[in-house]
């Protein structure tokens, strides 16, 4: 990737609460999130030039060709407004293509917004991801998503020796750190013994090893450096993005080691001038929909050794006050998981963090840099983002 | 002029109303073969690769899991658009300016013989709380704008049937098109009503097919092979999404898009400065509203054009010269990346029985579709 043809930095950021069943419509979530966005920039409306979309599938709400919905309710009326897709890895990706659409000159403020309203599909939105899977080959086997997970979690435990009580502590980390963050669904003061004594839902993963079914929204707003510095003294800038999609044929992968994470890591480390992540990254938002994917994404990251990234968190290296805070937010284990929403959020985590402006939940080595990730597809896509301030 | 950004390499498909020999994949898979040889690049060389795809078109949920292996993009950067083929051109278009990436490529597909009941998937894209318990047929929402539109341009249905007539005219020169015909006026005007004054043969037929688009920037397209058209301006817009707050006679996004379009392209007088449109015409009346819009005249002159034939095939300014949707087969987002491609060949002189003389320059305008107001627009020119 060559030279970014101009500076892009976020300027705002806002996220409306994530619940289990939001009354609210889809539109007005996205307008909550968005005004939020807008508000804390000091911007309005008309201030945008253009609105990004992120949202996963239309299958949740049952609403076709979900983006143009919710755009009235995203700001995106009269203006250029589109909805960039990666599965999962959505929400991550979302800032991804606003960051293009303002580093290419085409734009000098555009606003990001997230959305998810999975609570529509009943009983349980698992059932709609059965359509995710290969027609003719996947399909007739009634696979869903739990089921492929625990299949890459055993996979990940086997392949390093891993074991299930090491990634549980992962639970206790994000439902503790919720606990400090207003928008949270699912947060908690648990212990190892709780996690472990939860349901299995499909062996090795128990219940409170898996991220809720949430509704919810997140925004930021983007803006090129000229207009950054106006509007703020403290703007976080974007400093690397990274994005890769694996092979449709997951059947044919190794599992143990998400390859995908770390292209697009590398990519975005390439892009952002970072030569020793464990050293130059201060904070990290791993996607963390189920237990075992935070340690496996830091491991694609590069900020852990493969099958190391346990040990660390055993020994505290992703506590709040450690080496490497992970998740300060909570996380999807924590805070919930709209699923576009969730990537986004992990955004606004890490713009809090950098501005000195996440309160309870600041961490405590002061840091100058931070990366989200998220994830999707068919245990496929792999979206990074490095922000700096 | 912005020459950011070229066009150096199309290949796509011929559209077909069935196509029971290949899967998507395959379709894509030939499209792409096509485009790479057209643009003497491998897979290899490009830097991002952007799909167009709707999950409810596809039927299949988070529907970018299948786009990389037959582009030849594995463990690369891919993202889908789930949008119009020209909100997925402007995104990998903004990636190659930001220094994101040199070569792009950007895919459509339609697989629209698979679906059974495209009445019952479309009304899936209305409010679900507003509209859709009023169980609407999405003609039914067409024959009403198309109502208003007459209304308002204070014209006769006659000069959408014009519109039919000519568009399936052109497809017959086309080896690209579905639906060539020769037909009369009287003939699409005795064509069963399917919601007054919307008659059969003004709606598009469904068409299957992939196109695939080779874009780089200007360095990179002076250094490959293939032959390249300019990317001089592109805009998109979405306008009020529910029927009851929407403008029903005027394109709005459409004359958003192609201001954006223009103002980047400095376009003054679109008629006097583009030697060609390929407007979206999913119904007929549709190419005369994007006309209006494109061209910025009243609601009602675009019709006017139309009537006195300045917009056949060897009138001043010809629009849909590849038989558009009406001609060409209508394949949802993938429609506006076949039109564009088809304004490709025609600005490289290429264009064969179609071509257009002296085409240097060309606009294509698309549309998403009943219940949508979003819509794009292009503007391509000669290096």
């Amino acid at each position: 990737m060559g030279r970014p043809a101009r500076r892009v930095a976020v300027v705002g950021a806002g996220l409306s609460l994530f619940v289990r069943r939001a009354l609210e419509t889809g539109k007005e979530l996205a307008y909550y999130a968005a005004s939020g966005a807008l508000a804390s920039a000091g911007l309005r409306r008309r201030d945008v030039q253009a609105v990004v979309m992120a949202s996963a599938p239309d299958a949740f709400d049952g609403v076709h060709m979900k983006g143009e919905y919710l755009s009235d309710g995203a700001g995106g009326w009269r203006k250029p407004y589109f909805r960039s897709y990666v599965g999962g890895g959505s929400g991550v990706f979302s800032i991804i293509s606003g960051w293009s659409l303002v580093a290419s000159g085409l734009f000098d403020v555009v606003l990001v917004v997230a959305e998810e309203k999975m609570s529509p599909t009943q009983p349980h939105p698992q059932a709609a991801f059965n359509s995710i899977f290969d027609h003719t080959i996947e399909r007739p086997l009634g696979p869903n998503l739990l089921w492929i997970f625990a299949l890459e979690q055993h996979r990940y435990m086997h392949a390093y020796g891993i074991r299930n009580e090491e990634i549980a502590l992962v639970s206790v980390k994000n439902k503790r750190n919720a606990l400090d963050h207003p928008a949270a669904q699912v947060a908690a003061a648990v212990t190892l013994e709780d996690v472990l004594a939860s349901e299995v839902v499909a062996w090795p993963v128990h219940r409170l090893m898996v991220s809720p079914v949430s509704d919810g929204a997140a925004a930021v707003v983007l803006a090129a450096e000229d207009v950054a510095k106006r509007l703020t003294d403290r703007p976080v800038w974007v400093e690397g993005i990274g994005w890769t999609l694996d092979t449709s044929y997951w059947g044919n992968r190794d599992l143990a080691y998400p390859r995908y994470v770390e292209d697009a890591a590398r990519m975005a480390y390439r892009m952002a001038g970072i030569t020793d992540p464990r050293r130059q990254i201060h904070v990290v938002e791993p996607y963390d929909p189920f237990a075992y994917k935070e340690l496996h994404h830091l491991e694609g990251l590069l900020l852990a050794e493969r099958g190391k990234a346990p040990e660390d968190l055993a020994r505290g290296r992703f506590d709040r006050d450690g080496e490497l805070p992970s998740c300060p937010s909570g996380g999807l284990l924590g805070v919930g998981n709209p699923i576009a929403a969730a990537g986004l959020m992990k955004i606004c985590e890490l713009y809090w963090q950098l501005r000195g402006e996440a309160g309870k939940r600041q961490v405590a080595n002061s840091p100058r840099r931070g990366l989200a990730q998220a994830w999707g597809d068919l245990m496929q896509i792999g979206t990074v983002v490095v922000l700096g301030v | 002029m912005d020459t950011h950004v070229a066009i150096v390499g199309v290949g796509l498909t011929p559209l077909r109303p069935v196509s029971p020999d290949l899967s998507f994949r395959e379709m894509i898979f030939e499209a792409a073969t096509r485009a790479y040889a057209d643009a003497g690049v491998r897979p290899g060389d490009v830097d991002t690769f952007v799909t167009v795809a709707e999950d409810f078109h596809e039927g299949t949920s988070i529907t970018d899991e299948y786009t990389p292996d037959q582009l030849g993009a594995v463990r690369r950067p891919v993202h889908t658009i789930a949008g119009d083929g020209l909100q997925g051109l402007a995104a990998a278009y903004a990636l190659i300016r930001s220094g994101a990436a040199e070569v792009a490529v950007v895919e459509a597909h339609s697989k629209a013989s698979n679906i059974v009941h495209h009445e019952e998937v479309l009304a899936l894209a209305m409010d679900p709380i507003y509209e859709r318990p009023r169980r609407l047929n999405p003609h039914a929402v067409a024959g009403l704008e198309m109502r208003r539109y007459l209304h308002e341009a204070k014209i006769s249905p006659d000069v959408c049937s014009q519109v039919v007539v000519k568009n399936r005219g052109n497809a017959l020169r086309n080896p690209f098109a579905a639906y060539g015909a020769v037909l009369s006026p009287e003939e699409v005007r005795r064509s069963p009503p399917l919601a007054e004054p919307l008659h059969e043969l003004e709606v598009s037929g469904y068409a299957d097919g992939a196109v695939v688009l080779v874009l780089a920037s200007a360095e990179a397209a002076r250094r490959l092979p293939g032959q390249a058209v300019a990317i001089r301006g592109i805009g998109w817009a979405s306008d009020e999404p529910s029927l009851s707050g929407r403008p029903w006679a005027q394109a709005v996004y459409a004359r958003l898009a192609c201001e954006m379009a223009y103002r980047m392209a400095g376009i003054r007088d679109p008629a006097e400065e583009i030697d060609l449109l390929e407007l979206d015409d999913t119904y007929a009346y549709k190419e005369l509203q994007h006309l209006e819009a494109a061209l910025r005249l009243e609601v009602g002159e675009g019709a006017q054009l139309t009537a006195a034939g300045r917009t056949a095939l060897g009138g001043a300014l010809p629009v849909n010269p590849s038989g558009g949707s009406l001609g060409m087969g209508y394949g949802y987002d993938a429609s506006a990346l076949v039109r564009t491609a088809m304004a490709v060949l025609q600005i490289r002189g290429a264009g064969g029985p179609l071509q257009v003389a002296g085409a240097h320059s060309a606009a294509v305008v698309s549309w998403r579709g009943i219940p949508t107001t979003s819509g794009g627009a292009v503007v391509l020119g000669a290096l």
